[in-house]
């Protein structure tokens, strides 16, 4: 690995405009694989989930799977693009062990979907088009593990061990026109595009996208040009950047990377780079030069795919609201910043939020629990608001308790950990733990008394219209309960009792 | 046990249905036969002895339970070593894939089983299907039984001599560019090649995807119908299978009658490389025809000159594809792993080692015309020749208003052994009037015409169709077959020497 020199950020772009093109995979959730009936589910058994089509065995032939191609067309129209008349499947021959034809079922001239954009909703509130040159419906390849070597990589392995269990599993890969205007946002918009299309898919239904997975996979391609000229620069494909935060650093760091080679009077070559989590840094791959003839022709196992009109308008219809534009219809409703809706889209909070409130919370309280408390403990426990062990309508639930007045934030919180520690519904926790409110006016009463009549000093400051010194009675109060009353009501009774307006 | 051997499909089943004779005897008669026969025929790659008495005695209980048998229960069938048979070996003629053996049934083959008809073996073929003489088998080339020394044709080579040596009555073959017809005429026997589509490829190994479609071979148009019958029929597992019911080839093969027929003689099929005694015997089916009521008109099909050219880019673009797969990895030979080797160099010298010239050379060739810079020149351009041949034969069928089209199936007999072994030009040349059907995906049929005064070796008349309208190659056929029996006296079989 050799280490390269970058030129800081700011410099880089001082002198150098950038210009994107992303590549995202995205394994469809179908229940059978491309083309034969195999099941796609994952972590089963090496090579368990195969049948002579997806092995490639002599004489074997593929049949296009129908939920795979509505699901191209779903994500085709969600990216507002056209939908092919008529188009074919392709053969892509290119040798590779874990390619069991030697040549992937994929679409070269005639992609299904081609010609859209998806606007992107950046930090600030900003809204950048990413244009869509194409998407294409295409067969995943098994899966090499290379063994015996250092890095994982086939370079210094003892043997490969092949899976073929994702051989066949339907992708669809979405291609951008180049992206070029972003400047130095552009590993910004690289990001928010990615994410975009993540809510996108996920809302359609077609794949859960998860790139922790390998659901999603994106492929950064980029160059530099001089500031104010036209003509692209040399590429480079930084493949596999499996999370959005990659997506980010990778762009950032071909930039840096690119304009240090640039900027020294060197050349970019056209190659393929992986990604590296540890420090964000590329390093070189396969150089792509002219000798990678993939030798594309139709697909003659394949009868041509003409989805009927009637057919796209149908599930044009039936398209769910795109997620920028809930978004922006839930920001509205619930009365938070653009900036706050981002923290909410980036915590994977919007759905959750959203079910909180189904469930009968108000928007403000929904939005407090899971942007705090659930968020610290989700951040705590290195996992996603999601997958804490809590729904929506537990959530809802304790709102509903502090609402009316059964709970305080303080034993809420106790409340929440007893829910994700299992200790069952909120109701069962505030049972269990012995949690509510101390509410018995009587006890309340005398404790608020005794509060006066230690605090004698106090008690003649608010006597004499300091209400404000109310604050030091109350806590006293609240130490007294140990946190078990309701904070208003006690300065209520305060107020009352010294016999002055609140 | 003589007279069994000697018997049509349709005879044999009708004489086990009325229990006459039991399954297992018909197919130990043709064990037997194949057993003294094949050493000098070596039509068969392997013989499923034990399988097939299995299935010959399956026949015979259901009989004796009182079930009703199918119209070919019992038959004994060569199957050509090109479909998948489960727990069988496969070869297709290679040496790549040496002791193969496959894990699922062909959808033909499985149809066959479900038709009780009896699978005696795997017969020999060209390497992968490609050539016209048997001889690229990696397992020994198979001999003529009307001349040992000379082709049986090729690539089907092992299913014809089959037929044609009494080893069964019935077999299957492939034809891509003419690999039933061309063995089926130079062998004295008939074959069809059905409409594209209309017998599942599922399980049969590619060469050409496009234009690869199996088929019926028999001794007879009727046997051959009975066989078209069961094997074709739409496949969920083939996305170009047909999806509409089969023509009525059983039918139209019981009711043979031209009369009123309009035949097409296609002008370009004659003149140089035609063997004379070719022409000649074809002439005479042209008058025959005429004598049975047919109008005889001249069709020309201009672009019929282009077929060749065209079908050498186009199969081998296809089969340098279909043939990747065979790296070494999953299944068949694997040379050179010892443990040093990469992936790569593996797969490579298993391909040196295990492909003949014939696909090494098919597949570079192929490799090339797909070449970026060479697509639009080569297998471009093919394609459009495969259009302007479709819209000959579409113009010959409409506005031509042919009910069907006539050639002779092959320029010449079948030629010694060794003679074009080396001369690739001259062996394609054997598959002139066979490969326009192909490029287009209609329908034709092969039958014996007689036999070349010269060489005394048989001649085959080829009968085409429209695509779905294979019914009338089985009218035309039949009423060709039962004209030239009465003229001869007896099937032109019956005059090849006794093996």
């Amino acid at each position: 690995m050799t280490v390269t020199e970058l030129v800081s950020y700011e410099d880089a772009l001082a002198s150098y405009d950038p210009v994107m093109g992303l590549e995202v995979h995205v394994e469809l959730g179908t229940k059978t694989k491309m083309f034969c009936g195999c099941s796609t589910e994952l972590g089963a058994e090496p090579n368990s989930q195969t049948c002579p089509t997806c092995l490639g065995l002599p004489g074997s032939l593929p049949v296009v799977n129908a939920v795979g191609v509505e699901s191209a067309v779903k994500i085709g129209l969600a990216l507002h693009c056209e939908i092919a008349e008529w188009c074919r499947f392709a053969r892509k021959n290119y040798f590779y062990p874990d390619m069991p034809k030697n040549f992937q079922t994929s679409q070269y001239d005639e992609p299904i979907a081609f010609n859209g954009y998806l606007d992107v909703q950046l930090e600030d509130g900003e809204v950048f088009r990413v244009e869509i040159e194409r998407a294409h419906m295409e067969e995943d390849t098994g899966k090499s593990t290379h063994v015996g070597g250092a890095t994982g990589r086939i370079h210094g392995a003892s043997h490969s061990l092949l899976d073929y269990n994702r051989a066949g599993i339907p992708l669809i890969e979405i291609v951008t026109k180049p992206i070029e205007g972003a400047g130095e946002r552009a590993p910004e918009v690289a990001k928010a595009y990615v994410a975009e299309l993540r809510e996108l898919i996920k809302a359609l239904g077609v794949s859960e996208a998860r790139m922790e997975q390998g659901q999603m996979r994106c492929d950064v391609n980029l160059s530099l040009r001089p500031n104010g000229t036209k003509e692209f620069g040399t590429r480079s494909e930084t493949k596999n950047v499996n999370s959005l935060r990659s997506v980010e650093r990778a762009a950032r760091f071909e930039i840096q990377r690119h304009a240090a080679v640039l900027s020294s009077g060197g050349t970019i070559v056209q190659e393929t780079r992986h990604f590296h989590e540890e420090d964000g840094s590329t390093t070189a791959g396969r150089i792509k030069d002219n000798a990678e003839d993939y030798r594309y022709f139709p697909e003659p196992d394949l009868v041509p795919v003409a989805p009927a009109r009637e057919w796209v308008e149908e599930l044009r219809k039936e398209l769910p609201e795109l997620p920028r534009v809930r978004r922006n219809r839930l920001r509205e409703e619930w009365g938070v910043s653009e900036h706050d809706m981002q923290s909410i889209l980036n915590a994977g909070a919007v759905d959750l939020i959203a079910a909180t409130i189904d469930a009968g919370a108000d928007a403000a309280s929904a939005r407090k629990w899971w942007m705090g408390e659930l968020a610290r403990r989700a951040n705590e426990a290195g996992t996603d608001l999601a997958a804490l062990e809590i729904t929506p309508e537990q959530v809802a639930r304790v709102c509903a308790l502090v609402a009316e007045g059964s709970l305080n934030d303080k034993l809420a919180r106790q409340v929440i950990e007893g829910v994700l520690a299992g200790e069952g519904d909120p109701d069962a926790v505030v049972a269990g733990r012995g949690l509510a409110v101390v509410s018995d006016e009587g006890a309340l009463g005398t404790a608020v008394d005794e509060a006066i009549a230690a605090n004698a000093g106090i008690a003649d400051k608010i006597r004499s219209g300091k209400v404000a010194a109310a604050g030091a009675l109350v806590g006293a109060v609240m130490k007294a309960t140990r946190g078990q009353a309701d904070a208003a009501r006690v300065r209520e009774l305060i107020l009352e009792k010294l016999g002055v307006e609140g | 046990m003589t007279d069994l051997i000697k018997l049509t499909a349709a005879e044999i089943a009708a004489k086990i249905a009325s229990g006459e004779v039991t399954a297992v005897q018909v197919t130990e008669a043709h064990l037997a036969r194949i057993e003294a026969v094949d050493e000098k025929v070596n039509a068969f790659l392997h013989v499923d002895r034990e399988g097939a008495l299995a299935q010959a005695r399956a026949v015979d209980e259901k009989r004796a339970r009182g079930e009703k048998l199918g119209p070919l229960a019992g038959v004994p069938l060569a199957l050509k070593d090109i479909f998948t048979t489960k727990g069988i070996p496969t070869t297709v003629g290679s040496k790549i894939l040496e002791g193969w053996i496959p894990p699922y049934d062909a959808t033909l083959t499985r149809r066959l089983k479900e038709a009780d008809v009896v699978i005696l073996g795997k017969t020999n073929m060209d390497e992968f299907a490609m050539g016209s003489s048997t001889e690229n088998s990696a397992y020994g080339p198979t001999g003529n039984p009307w001349d040992l020394t000379k082709i049986p044709g090729g690539s089907g080579g092992g299913s014809s001599a089959a037929l044609a040596s009494y080893e069964a009555p019935l077999a299957i073959g492939t034809d891509t560019g003419g690999s039933i017809r061309q063995p089926a005429a130079v062998t004295g026997t008939v074959g069809v090649k059905p409409t594209y589509g209309a017998v599942s490829r599922y399980g049969m190994v590619a060469f050409s995807s496009s234009l690869d479609q199996g088929g019926p071979c028999a001794r007879t148009v009727l046997d051959a119908a009975l066989l078209h019958e069961v094997i074709a029929g739409h496949d969920p597992l083939d996305s170009t299978s047909i999806d509409a019911p089969v023509p009525p080839v059983v039918e139209a093969a019981r009711n043979g009658d031209v009369k009123g027929m309009r035949v097409g003689v296609v002008k370009q099929f004659r003149g140089e490389g035609y063997q004379a005694g070719v022409l000649q015997r074809f002439d005479e089916s042209v008058e025959l025809l005429k004598e049975l009521g047919a109008e005889v008109i001249e069709v020309d099909c201009p672009s019929f000159d282009l077929a060749l050219a065209a079908y050498y880019l186009i199969a081998p673009s296809e089969c340098s594809s279909n043939l990747a797969r065979f790296d070494a990895m999953r299944y068949g030979l694997r040379v050179g792993d010892d443990g040093t080797k990469s992936a790569e160099d593996v797969t490579a010298l298993t391909r040196e080692a295990g492909f003949g010239d014939e696909v090494k050379r098919r597949v570079i060739l192929g490799t090339y015309a797909l070449s970026s810079g060479y697509y639009d020149a080569y297998y471009g351009s093919a394609q459009k020749v495969r259009t302007l041949i479709t819209r000959d034969f579409e113009k010959a069928f409409g506005e031509g208003g042919v009910d069907v089209l006539i050639s002779p199936t092959t320029p010449t007999t079948a030629f010694p052994i060794g003679e074009r072994a080396d001369d690739p030009m001259a062996m394609y040349l054997a598959d002139l009037c066979t490969i326009p059907t192909n490029l287009a995906g209609n329908a034709a049929m092969s039958l014996p015409c007689g036999l070349a005064p010269e060489d005394g070796m048989p001649v085959g008349l080829q009968i085409i169709a429209p695509a779905m309208a294979d019914d009338r190659l089985y009218r035309v056929g039949a009423a060709v077959e039962a004209a030239f029996n009465a003229r001869w006296g007896h099937a032109l079989l019956e005059e090849a020497p006794v093996l």
